[in-house]
């Protein structure tokens, strides 16, 4: 078990989500086992084991500019109970997030009793698991995507109305937006376009290679929630594909290979996305496809100047032909389904390599190696990154 | 004949609440009297409904012998049942098992939880043991016991060609009739109450069919949150692979399953002395859809359809009938595994204990069952013919111990073990013992995080954290067993939105861990049933097999013995977390 915390607290700490001082897991099994002394407040986790048929506990308050994100959303959010994901990904896992006042083992016990994740007013966020200590890692790392996502998405909107009506932007408002910016920037990992493998593969082992590699470089750039996307590469009438649940980071031995004829259903642990890999495989012919959850993609796809839509619906039912700088954006639901994105995706792929997906992610697919739907990854990411705070500055200029 | 009619009036009898009847019945074969009772307020709150409150209304009464006139066999929906809250077409069926002398409880689909609810009831209780074959006909006015003696000696499909399509039916075939230990209770023709022999209790009380048809509607306390919570139960089943993925048990049903966990090599093969088959391709779920053109089939209620069901009416068998009447007893041949599950479905016996019991018989015979001594086997079992039916119509225990090898029985508890060898997946190793029906899959179902990956990946060949998760997963899939919703959902959704979806149906206020601790609650239920019947720490072990023989490691992966050192720690955890022991 100690192996197990170690792991995830190390985790925290490399994704920039938490400092391993301000963290505290919890994984029980016979025994209770912990990261740090349960002595003082943090005895308050400690109870709420005692309320809960629950495996693993993790308390933490996030590294910056989650903190501020945070604290900026509920001081404008009037009190309002619980945080609402604004992105497809986040919320069809989390569908809302508690925000609780008190710190005391009912409290929690009570939010969590009906959410995986709950905020804890200037404290932090909190979240559990029934299996292992990964699930608690994973919730908090999702509340912390869906948070930034949720914040820069409200804040354009934010000024985008303002600007709409010629009122002044609050000045307190202003000046944090500043400074969450800055943070985020500072926080964001330096963009080091990394050079994969750019020979074909020869072999079995070569695919494999390739895809742990690109995997690893998706991580390290940041261009996954928690580190959830998926990845593939067709190969001798094979597609081999990152399982579903696995970390990008670490997918040796999470490769399913699964017959392009369909003749084999041990590909059912592949990834939810498995379907639309292959639709874009047969549609464009390219072998190596990349997807993951580039925040700012994800923000930009959800702007939009129209009205009169029902903006709940947006995300499976759009029917406009949007872009950003060329990259189509398409509606599409996870997984399988009439409005699913194995089926919107494929299309709008042939017109390039690289899809958004409207509040979701990106998909990028490449011929011979990973070394290009990554590029494109990155600059999808970079363009949609300086589109944004382009956005923001022309509202904040049509207002001064 | 004995009928009663119900009192006129609204469907719900005092004290009606949305998602429930609020009326249950009592039917005593032996008198022939008919009791209408209000379904106990504290066993709703306590215990839910399905095996929740069956295995509460049983409990005191599982100390004498299975065909013992008091012993009950019990029909209880959930509170979902009726409603439009996906699968929310299932029930459970709860009475003493003859083959594990444990209290037994079986989920099962098809139409007749729906039809049970909305001709009014909840649940309804069966004693006592008539002196003729009897039917019983629920509908929206009456209740009625018929003589049904020109209906014994039929099968299933015989049946089915009596009763015809209107509403629903649970039947026994010949084998429920003769008493053979495993007979199960099948509704509708081919879903099947299969495990644990409930069909032989119904035998033993004379009962052949019970026939129900309603017409009510079940009160629902908020239709719009009900919407709302469905929804997003639904978005969730869409994002799993393994539900609606292209090769989820929506496409392939639940033979799904063959490939993957051929590809594990822990499919048990040749009575569990190896894990791996090289044939499994030729019965895998593509092997069905492709050979026998299949369209999906399924229980009321649910938008999964895991049911399949050939072009030409072949009913296809799920991944643990495929995979024992294949890989456990040597056999590749998809046409023989077919007609061995039509078999076993027509006669009313549980395919995963039939094809162990063969597979039993041929190890201590040292011989290799083929196809056509399997399927002649099959029908020597269920009509208990001479001497190897009549003794292997008890099971794979009793016949191994008649043969002084009960060692060489694969069983828990007397209950045969499924399709996952243990020394592939140590979670399922630990939920097979500790499993209080015996050596079943469906009360932990690690396979999920083991295996499939779900809620996330756990290390299959490790004991680590194992005893609390199964502690967790049992008490989960009591709950689920009590709404009653299928298993196969929590692959994607959870309690956190089925919990929404029952405050919706009921207007109760429940949440993941108030849930929980109804769970838990039935769990110990159970456990302090089966102790009251000399059920103990013995008893909660696996057949020495898995300890000593290497499965059939190749392909980079290792299948060692289990090391029973650290299972009889991960064992004494287990009682420790559930508080057995201190």
């Amino acid at each position: 078990m100690h192996k197990l915390i170690n792991k995830y607290i190390c985790k925290l700490e490399a994704q920039g989500l938490a400092k391993r001082d301000d963290a505290l897991l919890i994984a029980l099994d016979a025994g209770m086992f912990s990261n740090r002394p349960l002595t003082g407040e943090l005895s308050v986790l400690k109870d709420v084991l005692s309320l809960m048929n629950i495996s693993s506990i993790l308390f933490a308050r996030p590294a910056e500019p989650y903190w501020s994100m945070i604290r900026e959303v509920l001081s404008h959010a009037g009190g309002a109970d619980s945080v609402v994901p604004m992105d497809c990904e986040t919320r069809t896992f989390f569908h809302d997030i508690p925000v609780i006042d008190e710190f005391s083992p009912q409290a929690i016990a009570s939010a969590l009793s009906r959410r995986k994740s709950a905020i804890i007013r200037d404290r932090g966020i909190v979240t559990y698991g029934t299996v292992t200590p990964e699930q608690a890692y994973v919730s908090f790392s999702s509340a912390c995507f869906s948070v930034y996502v949720k914040y820069f998405h409200d804040a354009l909107q934010y000024f985008g109305a303002h600007a709409a009506n010629s009122e002044k932007v609050s000045k307190e408002y202003l000046a944090a937006f500043k400074d969450i910016s800055k943070k985020a920037d500072t926080a964001s990992p330096p963009r080091k376009w990394r050079v994969l493998r750019s020979e074909p593969p020869c072999n079995e082992d070569d695919v494999l290679f390739m895809i742990t590699e690109a995997g690893r470089a998706v991580v390290s750039q940041q261009l996954v929630d928690s580190y959830f996307g998926n990845i593939s590469y067709v190969f001798d009438k094979n597609i081999y594909i990152s399982q579903t649940g696995s970390s990008m980071d670490e997918l040796e031995g999470c490769i399913d290979i699964v017959p392009l004829d369909g003749s084999s259903s041990a590909g059912i642990t592949a990834s939810s996305e498995l379907t639309a890999h292959r639709n874009i495989f047969l549609h464009t012919g390219r072998t190596a496809i990349l997807h993951g959850h580039p925040r700012f993609s994800v923000i930009m796809s959800m702007y939009c100047k129209k009205s009169g839509c029902d903006r709940s619906l947006c995300h499976k039912a759009c029917t406009e032909k949007r872009e950003i700088l060329a990259t189509p954006i398409v509606p599409g639901e996870i997984g399988t389904g009439a409005s699913g994105l194995m089926n919107t995706v494929p299309p709008a792929m042939q017109e390039g390599k690289g899809v958004i997906v409207y509040g979701h992610g990106v998909f990028t697919a490449g011929d011979v190696t990973f070394r290009g739907p990554f590029d494109m990854l990155m600059e999808i990411e970079e363009k949609c990154r300086a589109s944004y705070f382009r956005a923001v500055n022309d509202l904040l200029e049509h207002l001064s | 004949m004995t009928v009663i009619e119900y009192p006129k009036g609204p469907k719900c009898y005092n004290n009606c609440m949305s998602g429930y009847t609020g009326k249950s019945a009592s039917i005593d074969l032996t008198t022939q009297k008919i009791s209408i009772f209000e379904t106990p307020d504290d066993l709703r709150t306590k215990y839910l409904g399905g095996r929740g409150i069956g295995v509460a209304m049983a409990g005191d009464r599982t100390a004498e012998e299975y065909n013992a006139p008091s012993m009950p066999l019990i029909f209880s929906a959930g509170p979902l049942v009726g409603t439009s809250a996906p699968t929310s077409g299932r029930m459970s069926v709860v009475s003493k098992s003859p083959l594990t002398g444990t209290i037994f409880d079986c989920s099962v689909g098809g139409r007749f939880a729906t039809e049970l609810k909305k001709a009014g009831f909840d649940l309804i209780e069966i004693t006592g043991i008539s002196d003729k074959w009897t039917a019983i006909e629920i509908s929206d006015d009456g209740l009625s016991l018929t003589e049904a003696e020109g209906l014994a000696g039929m099968n299933i499909s015989e049946l089915s060609r009596v009763v015809g399509t209107e509403g629903s039916f649970a039947a026994i075939g010949r084998a429920g009739e003769k008493g053979v230990r495993f007979a199960s209770i099948i509704i509708d023709g081919h879903y099947a109450a299969g495990r644990g022999g409930l069909g032989a209790v119904m035998g033993a009380k004379k009962l052949k069919i019970i026939k129900v048809r309603g017409s009510g509607k079940i009160l629902v306390y908020d239709s719009e949150g009900l919407k709302n919570a469905r929804e997003d139960i639904m978005r969730l089943l869409r994002a799993s692979p393994a539900v609606f993925g292209e090769f989820g048990l929506s496409e392939f049903g639940t033979a799904a399953l063959v490939d993957l966990i051929h590809a594990r090599r822990m499919e048990p093969t040749d009575n569990f002395r190896r894990t791996f088959f090289p044939d499994s391709a030729k019965y895998s779920g593509y092997a069905m859809k492709t050979g026998y053109q299949t369209k999906k089939a399924g229980c009321a209620g649910c938008p999964v359809l895991c049911k399949k069901i050939g072009a030409e009416g072949a009913v296809m068998p799920e991944y643990e009938t495929v995979s024992h009447f294949g890989a456990l007893n040597g056999c590749g041949d998809l046409k023989a595994i077919v007609e061995a599950n039509r078999i076993c479905n027509d006669y009313g016996i549980d395919t995963i204990t039939a094809a162990s019991t063969i597979a039993c018989y041929a190890e201590i015979r040292g011989i290799e069952a083929g196809p056509s001594e399997m399927l002649s086997l099959l029908s020597a079992i269920a009509e208990k013919k001479g001497e190897t039916g009549a003794t292997l119509a008890e099971g794979s225990y009793r016949y191994a111990l008649s043969q002084g090898r009960p060692e060489l029985s694969m069983s828990v508890k007397k209950l045969e073990m499924p399709a996952y060898d243990p020394r592939g997946a140590y979670g399922m190793a630990l939920a097979y013992a500790t499993s209080n029906r015996g050596g079943c899959h469906l009360r932990a179902y690690p396979v999920s995080h083991e295996i499939l990956r779900k809620p996330v990946a756990t290390d299959r060949f490790s004991f680590e954290g194992k005893a609390r998760m199964i502690k967790i997963a049992e008490d989960l899939n009591a709950v689920v067993d009590s709404l009653t919703a299928c298993k196969f959902l929590f692959f994607a959704a959870g309690l956190e939105e089925f919990s929404k979806v029952l405050n919706a149906v009921t207007g109760m206020d429940h949440n993941v861990q108030s849930l929980l601790a109804i769970g838990e609650r039935i769990w110990n239920l159970e456990h302090t049933i089966n102790a009251a019947n000399g059920f103990d720490e013995s008893h909660d072990d696996l057949p020495e097999r898995f300890f000593a023989e290497e499965g059939s490691s190749g392909a980079a992966v290792r299948i060692p013995p289990i090391n029973r050192k650290d299972f009889l720690k991960a064992r004494e955890n287990y009682y420790r977390i559930r508080g057995y022991k201190t």
